[in-house]
């Protein structure tokens, strides 16, 4: 079944996909042959470990890409909730309140970004700007400084592991946080969503064309809020996974990262026009920032080197996107 | 006289206008009159206006070239990373960290940095214009890549100078003024005569209105999209001069951070309409004056400089609504049933 | 026909777009079980903004819409749906991004019994109802695999797979084959077999008499009459849709052309020589002379309108030359096209000519600027002495220069456009469609404008899916199936008959 879902996208979906997995696999070649130590399987599994809270917020971020919208309030909803639960625990409110208090959040704010876009035809992009500064804004004004976070549950969540040992040499044995495996939910989740339920198709009808997919008698205004509050959803639940990883709070935690979601999607076969993508492509797009991270940790580099360098990849992935668009488009007239 | 007060009042810097004048009574019915003094020192203007002219002049400067891209219903959030790339570049000749054979000779600086930062607004225009990604997505990239550029450049560290040349650029006086309000006059004036002397703001307002139609009747909308983003990212680097004479140094983590939403929202204040169409420079420029001085008012009263972020992001959200055909019909259709009711 | 056979009625609906258009006025219509229900009328009469009421698209002022005698208002199409109206317009309006399959049953997916998506049904199902079209193509591609045409069958079969008891058609056919258009044909019969309504909605009268029971005509946004198919001639029922303005029509047409001898003298202006563009034209060879209406003809799609894009350098010329009076032209761009004194007036008014929020002066000069070049500003003066000349010479109803292009009717709005373009002095005219959708007598001056301009020398050329207004204006036509020219006819052989026959693929003269 679920190959005559993808036979059908092998225009434009899989030629970005197998770029990024191809692109994958010789970066952790090079890494391999280059640094000793670096063939590993901790080296792989560190890429989840490090990047879990960025790949569920990305998860959440497609879904509004493949809406056909766009979301930048990512980064400073991640900061949000990390600082906000880290004051609410300081405070000493219940670990499970605080977590349930910030997904709610996360949800509000999404679903109004949604509706406000929705309802009042204001652009995607401004919308979530200023819920960017509006997150950004409150995260300094609950705390300017970073707050240690010493609850119990958070602890055991950052610390506590699943040792993985594949074999008996040491490059053969690795570990998994506990928070990873919130990572493989929300990606099973995401996958069954988009696949198998209604709202999931919609949701690539709507980024197909929304006129069209209100005439077909879809509720558009329900999926597109929709894809705007599972964006949120997915960056809360992201910051309380950044906060287990980090076990502090701090507002100005994350800057620019709405750039790396959004290109981890992009660099998966998402397209930024909607209607095409795939949240296993999103995760292989945060594998590869992850890889280049490591290789730029391991070459000893300036960290800006990260950035710089997906900022040149995702140009390079929209290049291509569009050249494949341009071709499909011209070979669909002379075929037809 | 009344046909003088009529015209006046149809301009679209009309209502910003008395906004801002608003704001500038209510500062000084606050201060007790204090926030009007001007004091002459040394033949140099000091006092509050002063002040809020000066750190608004980067604002006021951005708030141009943003109203052109706004208007052709674009955005250009890299104006933050484009200051910073320019302020590290300036800085770092100055300092002869980069270009020794300059011997920190300010000139080249300034000509190097004001190239740098137009060489970004290209890369920006060429990305809209020709390969056709949605403006945030395009200027996003060097929003972040751009600050990453401005550490490599500096290598990470705050650059710190000392040239009495390069200070001017913030703190000189020209006839007792500030030098930053001529740099603002000649920019602005120059983008008004631009605009208003050749068809280039009809063209703009057209490609912003419709920009299918406005291709159809031979306008190049590739080539305005690129000569306005090129503008933004040139005038961005001025900016960047002006902070970064003002701290006497580079930073890039704080170069310009969050400007980008300051510019935006100095626009909405202006009255162009973020969806594209009609614009109006100068009500862009009193738009910026009126988000300093709210700043400034702001911090006088003495809430905290957090809040103001949050402020001005709502602000935002309900010039928007204020803008948007569908909340104004939900306004009035609410109205009209409540005259009902109150009639029946 | 018995009251308890009614299954839609609809009473006194009212619809008006601001103060100024009157989309419909206190207009009827009834549709019984089992019937195929022709609503017609020109451009303008309202067919479909009542189409547009009935599904949910727009909201009605006034009226009642009941179903089986329970009244309905419906809101939205989801709600239009549930109340089993179902709906194929005449652009396709699917998803092109999802398979075949899935575009007809998204909404309305079957699911296994853990609530999951069944994607083998659905491409079984989906297999299954396009056989009964004898559209045999893989499900699981993408849709914008095919062609507009099977497009629109898929839409088709969509429509007519909902659980619906009133199907609306809004001109399915303009971009089916004749062959296809059977098939469709066969498929509405066998849905009113099984009792479902149909609205039928199509500008080809011969569709009308060959399967339609009833027909109800609107005119300028009211009712006429509805009557049944074989009780009413063809001559009586294009005289119910023209109505009373047929006479003024006549008048506007006799406004006198030249006599043959005198036009045939001109020299050419533009000679395309195999003229190809990605993608669309192919092959093309064209020669337009000073002072003929050229006609296009042929169905959406045809290519009518892509080769007007190509001359005015929208579509890039990828083979080919051109050459406008006799020198070779590089036509790269429209600023190319207007330097060699070219205008083309394109087919959407409203997405691709009127700049709504500027001013009517602002529209009318914005073409002439762009020739003169972005430093040589028109002065305000001169731009509003050129407004006024042109409201004046086209007769352009509006309170003023200032007023917003937006705020005026259709008919006022193309004239704006035209305006736009005579104010380029150009020598070559191109019009895509330039009465869609405008009310009759605006329609008949700006008839009259074309053929004013031609007999004063100008080229011309005209794009219309109404016959009639072709064979009024035209002095030659130009038959176009498949983005190739299939035929040619000049002066007396223009007729009717010999367009459709050309069209339909009978004849290559």
């Amino acid at each position: 079944m679920e190959q005559t879902g993808k036979r059908k996208r092998v225009h434009i979906n899989n030629i970005s996909l197998v770029i990024t997995v191809v692109l994958f696999i010789l970066m952790f070649l090079f890494g391999s042959v280059k640094y000793n130590n670096f063939l590993s399987l901790s080296t792989f599994l560190n890429l989840f470990n490090d990047n879990a809270y960025l790949m569920i917020a990305a998860i959440g971020a497609t879904f509004v890409l493949i809406s056909g919208g766009i979301d930048i309030s990512i980064a400073s909803t991640i900061a949000f909730t990390g600082v906000s639960s880290a004051f609410l625990l300081e405070r000493g409110v219940p670990a499970f309140l605080v977590i349930l208090l910030m997904l709610l959040v996360g949800i509000i704010v999404g679903c109004t970004q949604g509706a406000l876009i929705h309802y009042f035809k204001l652009q995607p992009f401004i919308v979530t700007l200023a819920g960017q500064f509006l997150m950004r804004g409150l995260c300094v004004v609950i705390s300017e400084r970073s707050i240690p976070i010493s609850d119990p549950f958070f602890k055991t969540m950052a610390l506590g592991k699943v040792a993985v040992r594949l074999g008996e040499a040491k490059a053969w044995n690795g570990k998994i946080y506990y928070y990873v495996f919130i990572l493989l939910i929300v990606f099973a989740a995401a996958v069954y969503t988009l696949r198998y339920t209604k709202f999931g198709r919609c949701l690539y009808a709507l980024g197909g064309g929304e006129t069209s997919a209100s005439l077909m008698g879809l509720n558009v205004a329900r999926t597109k809020i929709a894809a705007y509050g599972i964006s949120s959803f997915c960056a809360a639940l992201g910051g309380i996974v950044f906060s287990f990883y980090t076990l502090a709070g701090f507002g100005l935690q994350n800057l620019g990262l709405e750039l790396d979601a959004l290109s981890s999607a992009v660099i998966g076969g998402t397209l930024l026009t909607g209607g095409v993508g795939t949240v296993a492509g999103t995760v292989v797009g945060v594998m590869i920032e992850g890889i280049i991270q490591t290789i730029v940790t391991y070459q000893n580099l300036n960290t800006w080197w990260t950035k710089v360098t997906i900022a040149a990849l995702l140009c390079f992935f929209i290049v291509i996107q569009r050249i494949i668009a341009i071709r499909a488009e011209k070979s669909k007239g002379k075929n037809e | 006289m009344r046909e003088t007060w009529n015209r006046l009042s149809e301009k679209q810097y009309f209502r910003p206008l008395i906004i801002f004048i608003i704001i500038l009574l209510f500062n000084g019915i606050v201060s007790k009159g204090e926030f009007f003094t001007l004091s002459i020192v040394d033949g140099h203007l000091y006092g509050r206006i002063i002040d809020i002219v000066r750190n608004g002049s980067k604002l006021m400067i951005l708030a141009g070239g943003m109203t052109m891209i706004l208007a052709t219903g674009g955005t250009d959030i890299s104006v933050g990373s484009i200051m910073a790339i320019s302020g590290a570049i300036a800085c770092s000749i100055v300092n002869g960290n980069i270009f020794p054979s300059f011997n920190g000779n300010v000139a080249a600086a300034i000509i190097l940095a004001i190239l740098a930062g137009t060489v970004s607004g290209i890369w920006n225009g060429f990305l809209v214009a020709k390969i056709k990604i949605q403006p945030i997505v395009a200027t996003m990239i060097l929003m972040v890549a751009g600050r990453g550029i401005a550490q490599l450049i500096t290598r990470g560290k705050i650059v710190t100078i000392t040239s009495e040349t390069y200070y001017f650029i913030n703190g000189g006086y020209i006839c007792g003024l500030p030098f930053p309000l001529f740099i603002v006059l000649f920019l602005v004036g120059f983008l008004v005569l631009f605009t208003g002397r050749t068809a280039f703001g009809l063209f703009l307002e057209s490609v912003g209105c419709n920009p299918t139609a406005s291709k159809y009747v031979g306008i190049k909308v590739d080539r305005m999209l690129l000569a306005i983003y090129t503008l933004s990212g040139a005038f961005a680097a001025v900016a960047g001069l002006i902070e970064s004479a003002g701290i006497k140094g580079a930073d890039c983590n704080n170069a310009g951070l969050g400007i980008e939403m300051d510019a935006i929202l100095a626009v909405a204040i202006g009255g162009t309409n973020l969806m594209g169409g009609r614009f109006s420079i100068p009500a862009s420029v009193i738009g910026a004056l009126i988000v300093q001085s709210i700043t400034t008012t702001v911090l006088a009263l003495g809430v905290p400089a957090a809040y103001i972020r949050v402020l001005k992001a709502l602000l935002i959200i309900i010039i928007c609504l204020s803008q948007s055909k569908q909340f104004k019909d939900l306004v009035i259709k609410r109205k009209m049933i409540n005259r009902k009711v109150v009639g029946s | 026909m018995s009251a308890g056979n009614q299954l839609l009625t609809v009473r006194n609906i009212s619809k008006a777009f601001g103060k100024a258009v009157i989309a419909l006025a206190d207009v009827q219509f009834d549709l019984n079980r089992g019937e195929i229900h022709a609503l017609l009328g020109e451009n303008g009469a309202g067919k479909s903004t009542l189409i547009k009421v009935l599904t949910g698209v727009e909201n009605k002022d006034q009226g009642i819409i009941e179903m089986d005698g329970r009244q309905i208002n419906p809101r939205s199409t989801q709600e239009a749906q549930n109340e089993g109206i179902s709906t194929v317009y005449q652009e396709v309006n699917l998803c092109p991004n999802l398979s075949v399959a899935e575009n007809i049953y998204i909404g309305r997916e079957p699911r296994n019994r853990f609530g999951t998506i069944n994607w083998k049904k659905i491409n079984a199902d989906a297999r299954e109802l396009l056989d009964k079209f004898d559209l045999h193509i893989n499900v699981t591609k993408n849709l914008d695999h095919y062609s507009v045409a099977v497009q629109q069958m898929v839409a088709i079969a969509r429509a007519s797979d909902i659980d619906a008891k009133v199907l609306i058609l809004d001109e399915p056919t303009s971009s089916l084959s004749s062959a296809e258009v059977d098939k469709l044909f066969q498929i509405m019969r066998k849905l009113r077999e099984e009792g479902m309504g149909i609205v039928f909605v199509t500008h080809f009268l011969d569709q009308v008499y060959e399967v339609t029971d009833r027909i109800t005509v609107l005119r300028n946004g009211k009712y006429v009459g509805t009557y049944l198919t074989k009780e009413l001639p063809r001559v009586e029922l294009v005289g119910k849709m023209i109505g009373k303005d047929y006479a003024g029509l006549k008048e506007a047409m006799n406004a006198k052309w030249p006599e043959e001898a005198e036009r045939q003298e001109k020299e050419t202006f533009i000679k395309l020589v195999n003229v190809s563009s990605p993608g669309t034209v192919k092959g093309f060879e064209l020669t337009v002379k000073m002072g003929e209406v050229l006609g296009f003809s042929g169905l959406l799609g045809s290519g009518r309108s892509e080769t007007a894009k190509v001359l005015f350098g929208i579509d890039p010329i990828s083979e080919g030359e051109v050459k406008v009076k006799n020198e070779m032209a590089h036509l790269h761009s429209p600023l190319d096209a207007i330097r060699n004194g070219i205008a083309f007036c394109p087919e959407n008014r409203k997405t691709e000519g009127i700049i709504g929020e500027l001013s009517i002066w602002e529209n009318i000069i914005l073409a002439l600027q762009v020739k003169r070049g972005i430093f040589h500003k028109i002065s305000r003066k001169e731009a509003e002495e050129l407004a006024k000349e042109y409201i004046e010479k086209l007769q352009i109803k509006t309170p003023g220069t200032e007023q917003l292009i937006k705020n005026l009717s259709g008919g006022n709005q193309q004239k704006v456009i035209l305006a736009r373009w005579l104010a380029t002095d150009p020598e070559f005219l191109m019009l895509d469609e330039p009465t869609r959708g405008i009310d009759i007598g605006t329609k008949a001056e700006i008839q009259k404008i074309i053929m004013d301009l031609a007999g004063r020398g100008m080229a011309v050329l005209f794009i219309s899916s109404e016959i009639d207004e072709m064979l009024r204006c035209c002095t030659r036509m130009i038959v176009l199936r498949d983005m190739k020219q299939v035929g040619e006819l000049n002066g007396k052989e223009i007729s009717e008959e010999a367009i459709m026959r050309i069209m339909a693929g009978g004849e290559a003269s």
